[in-house]
């Protein structure tokens, strides 16, 4: 029983725990009389979510949109660049440097310089830029890892039986790449998302139409309800990649992999 | 040595790029049909002369002399782990060898199914690695290196890893594989009593850099059981070959002594 609590709580509890706050946060407001301009009530949110549903869901589908985008296009570029890497160390030598400064120079700072280079009539086509460079690195590092992490027994053992590269690389360095592959995905999907909405922060001023620019709108309008309300959406939006992630991972890996050997149940 | 050689090595040297000398002039004749065990304290390059045999590596000066050219497939390889793809089943794993050289899907799932029968895995052809326990494991390492039918099994410290009574188990099993199989094993191992029980003959090496010692037919009868391991004639082999194996480690006037 006790374990029983244990198992289905574990999974009720974080529920449980955001119900309490609302609560909590809804009493708040009406026993203060906090005006909604300042910090709006729950039920606030819940009014604006609906009364706006048409606009937020049309931004929300943008923001979706260029998230989904710049994924795949970071997937299949991250991984495309690792498999270069892999086969060819000038290629990896050449190349490897400047996929690093990409990363390490923070988004915010190139964000304004794409947007003019691309223009402001195509701001769509440099938000998805700006949101590929951000989720493309962790693929590309994850894969590079994975393709390198061959157990060296086996890698002897298609020496062994003449195995060719190409053998080698389908049958052997893509499985064994697979589990780090989809731990980069799992943080490129985040990052595609955050790329997405810091790239509409920074190109502003109405040209784009995505979730952070209701953001920014509702805040200069003092219009928190709504605010809050693409706020929420916003975060629900980044879970459900996250979650759907998660579970390509759990079904891909759940017969072999060590990762997945304590959820799979014995 | 009276079967015809297999295949010869003749003053192997080997130094690995970082400059480590494993190997300094290892000379070996294996028999054709032989159950040849190199025995040696670990770090003396016995796993060295596996992948020397198996063509992994290349000698740094001396050769490795085959009386007939080795093709592809004719050499099975176990190691000490059991080194199966875990993203695969039991049965795609040992059908791997066979994968690789183009054999069809359909032959060469009868063949690797043909031989997890042989090792006793045929209930788990279509598990993964991790839901088998180690001996199961290192069994379809058996099965994937026999698929091909080679000429010639190596063997590196296959059953190190496991406990003593999975290791006599296997002991076993492999040496009823070899009985019928008619190919040639070289097994490799630091335990005096696996060499004694297993081998028709036993090469001893000396610490790194590796070279030969010493070679011992083992005199028991070809049939071996638990009768082997508590005869009289067991415990004398053993003790041969521990006194050849204190002679390979005795410090630097090992050469001397043997010489005379
Ligand atoms: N790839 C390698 N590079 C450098 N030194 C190595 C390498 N492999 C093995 N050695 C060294 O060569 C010696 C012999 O190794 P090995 O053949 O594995 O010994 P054994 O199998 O008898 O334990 C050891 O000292 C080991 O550290
Ligand atoms: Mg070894």
């Amino acid at each position: 029983m006790k374990e029983l609590i244990q198992r289905s709580g574990l999974w009720l509890l974080p529920p449980l725990f955001g119900l309490i706050l609302l609560g909590a946060w809804e009493g708040a407001i009406r026993y203060w009389e906090v005006p909604p301009y300042l910090m709006p009530a729950p039920s606030a949110v819940l009014a604006a979510l609906w009364g706006d549903a048409a606009l937020l869901l049309g931004s929300l589908w943008l923001t979706l949109v260029i998230t989904l985008q710049a994924f795949l296009l970071a997937v299949v570029s991250g991984v495309a660049l690792a498999l270069l890497f892999s086969q060819s160390r000038l290629a990896a030598a050449a190349l490897y440097p400047y996929a690093v400064i990409l990363q390490v120079t923070p988004i915010v700072a190139i964000a304004p310089l794409v947007v003019i280079w691309v223009g402001y009539e195509r701001v769509n086509l440099a938000l998805l830029i700006l949101a590929w460079i951000v989720a493309f690195f962790p693929i590309l590092s994850n894969m590079t890892l994975g393709l390198r992490a061959v157990d060296p027994n086996l890698r002897d053992l298609f020496h062994l039986y003449g195995a060719s590269r190409w053998q080698i690389l389908w049958r052997l360095q893509l499985p064994s790449a697979l589990p780090y592959l989809l731990a980069g995905m799992k943080i490129s999907g985040g990052l595609a998302l955050i790329g997405a909405v810091v790239a509409e922060f920074v190109a502003g001023s109405g040209t784009a139409s995505g979730l952070a620019w209701r953001i920014i709108e509702s805040g200069n309008r003092l219009n928190m309800p709504r605010l809050f309300a693409a706020l929420t959406l916003l975060s629900l939006l980044g879970m459900t990649i996250f979650g759907l992630l998660s579970l390509i991972q759990r079904l891909l890996l759940a017969r072999w992999h060590e990762s997945e050997l304590s959820k799979a149940g014995r | 040595m009276s079967a015809d050689p297999l295949l010869r090595l003749d003053a192997v040297t080997l130094s690995y790029p970082n400059g480590t000398r494993a190997l300094a002039g290892v000379d070996l004749t294996v028999a054709a049909g032989e159950f040849l065990s190199l025995l040696g304290p670990s770090g003396c390059g016995k796993s060295t002369v596996l992948r020397l045999v198996a063509g992994l590596l290349s000698p740094t000066s001396g050769q490795v002399e085959w009386t007939r050219p080795a093709a592809r497939g004719d050499i099975g390889f176990v190691f000490q782990e059991p080194t199966l793809m875990p993203w695969a089943t039991i049965r795609a794993n040992v059908r791997l060898p066979l994968d690789l050289a183009g054999v069809g899907r359909a032959e060469g799932d009868s063949r690797a199914l043909a031989e997890l029968e042989k090792v006793g895995l045929s209930d788990f052809a279509d598990a993964y690695p991790r839901e088998l326990s180690g001996g199961m494991k290192m069994r379809a390492a058996l099965a994937r290196a026999l698929v091909t039918r080679p000429g010639l099994l190596l063997l590196d410290e296959p059953f190190a890893a496991l406990d003593e009574i999975t290791r006599l188990k296997l002991n076993d099993d492999l040496l009823a594989l070899w009985r019928h199989g008619g190919f040639t094993v070289l097994f490799v191992t630091h335990s005096v009593f696996e060499s004694v029980y297993l081998s028709s003959r036993i090469a001893v090496m000396g610490p790194r850099p590796g070279r030969i010692v010493g070679e011992m037919m083992v005199d028991l009868p070809p049939e071996r059981d638990l009768a082997t391991r508590t005869g009289t004639l067991y415990g004398a082999q053993c003790r041969a070959v521990s006194a050849l194996l204190e002679t390979a480690m005795a410090p630097a006037s090992n050469t001397g002594r043997g010489a005379g």
